[in-house]
């Protein structure tokens, strides 16, 4: 039931965002309610000097979850680069959520930065989360690279569609049976969730579904169990589907014949 | 005398032969709370205090936020 990434081990296969929630309260019940242990940050450039962090930061890092610090807002791979030494060195871990956006109204990664960021990422240390689209072959130069995990997108950020084009997910996974793969963005319910996990995906990441429900912390919970059911599913083996009734109670012919 | 830079966008007068690390202290922040760079490029914690800037240097510090 477990997921593997290096030589950690997670419980849960369920990555929760911390961004948009109402209350710093309320993100840290609904991390505990999601029982996830992979909780995603990110840095900002500081508008004002003198300016100091929130309570947020030392919240997330009271909950024990591992940090996986994003590099949201880059558009090129130097910059993807940079910000990812400066997350190494303040959130004390060699995680990156690599993110390089190439269209502003998508959302949509950028394939030949990202590429090029992680590769440069992966020869110096770092364990490279890349989000990127469902594009097999683009997925596969993220692994020549030094990626071992993928993240390919189930619909634009924020959007809540689910995932948009399961025919191409479930090729990912065919395709790909060694990497890590973990449906990030778009996924609007637990449903959707459940669909990735059955799949066969180790994992998926939710934020705006969280934090902009109207009770964060009892959709945490949804998703969580969801990500469960999903993937409980997925290793039971789910049952092929057939064109006509197949009679499931084992009767003898008719019950009574008159 | 004095050096024109830019932190995080904005101008700023430093002294001359003045650290990255003087820099950070005259912020008012302690050394972890915010990552560095300059120009650009990525400036390690260890590495401010030898880090000298110099003039027209763009400075940027980043601190924790939420994110996706």
């Amino acid at each position: 039931m477990g997921l593997r990434i290096g030589e950690i081990d997670l419980a849960s296969r369920f990555f929760i965002g911390s961004a948009g929630y109402p209350s710093p309260h309320v993100l840290q019940e609904a991390i505990a309610a999601s029982g996830t242990q992979v909780v995603t940050v990110s840095l900002k450039r500081q508008l004002a000097a003198g300016g100091v962090p929130g309570d947020f930061y030392a919240m997330v890092r009271a909950s024990g979850a591992r940090l996986l610090p994003n590099t949201a807002g880059c558009r090129t791979a130097r910059e993807a680069v940079t910000l990812a030494h400066m997350a190494r060195e303040m959130f004390d871990t060699p995680w990156i959520k690599l993110e390089v956006i190439g269209d502003d109204y998508t959302l949509q990664p950028d394939p030949f930065e990202t590429v090029e960021a992680a590769r440069t990422l992966a020869k110096d240390g770092f364990e490279v989360f890349p989000y990127c689209t469902d594009d097999l072959v683009t997925c596969q130069r993220l692994l020549d690279a030094g990626c071992r995990i993928l993240m390919p997108w189930g619909a634009p950020i924020g959007s809540g569609q689910g995932l948009l084009n399961p025919s191409a997910l479930r090729t990912l996974r065919a395709r790909l049976p060694d990497a890590l793969l973990v449906v990030d963005a778009g996924i609007g319910s637990p449903q959707h969730a459940v669909q990735a996990m059955e799949l066969g995906y180790d994992a998926v990441l939710v934020n705006s579904a969280v934090s902009q429900s109207h009770d964060p912390v009892k959709m945490a919970r949804a998703f969580r169990l969801a990500v469960e059911s999903g993937r409980l599913a997925y290793e039971a083996g789910i049952m092929a589907k057939q064109q006509m009734a197949v009679p499931s109670t084992p009767v003898t012919g008719q019950p009574f014949v008159l | 005398m004095s050096m024109m830079i830019t932190v995080n966008g904005e101008p700023r007068t430093v002294e001359e032969n003045a650290s990255l690390a003087d820099l950070v202290s005259a912020l008012g922040q302690p050394p972890q709370a915010l990552a560095t760079a300059i120009n650009g490029d990525f400036v390690p914690r260890t590495a401010r205090e030898g880090t000298r800037l110099r003039e027209g240097d763009a400075v940027f510090t980043f601190q924790p936020i939420q994110g996706g």
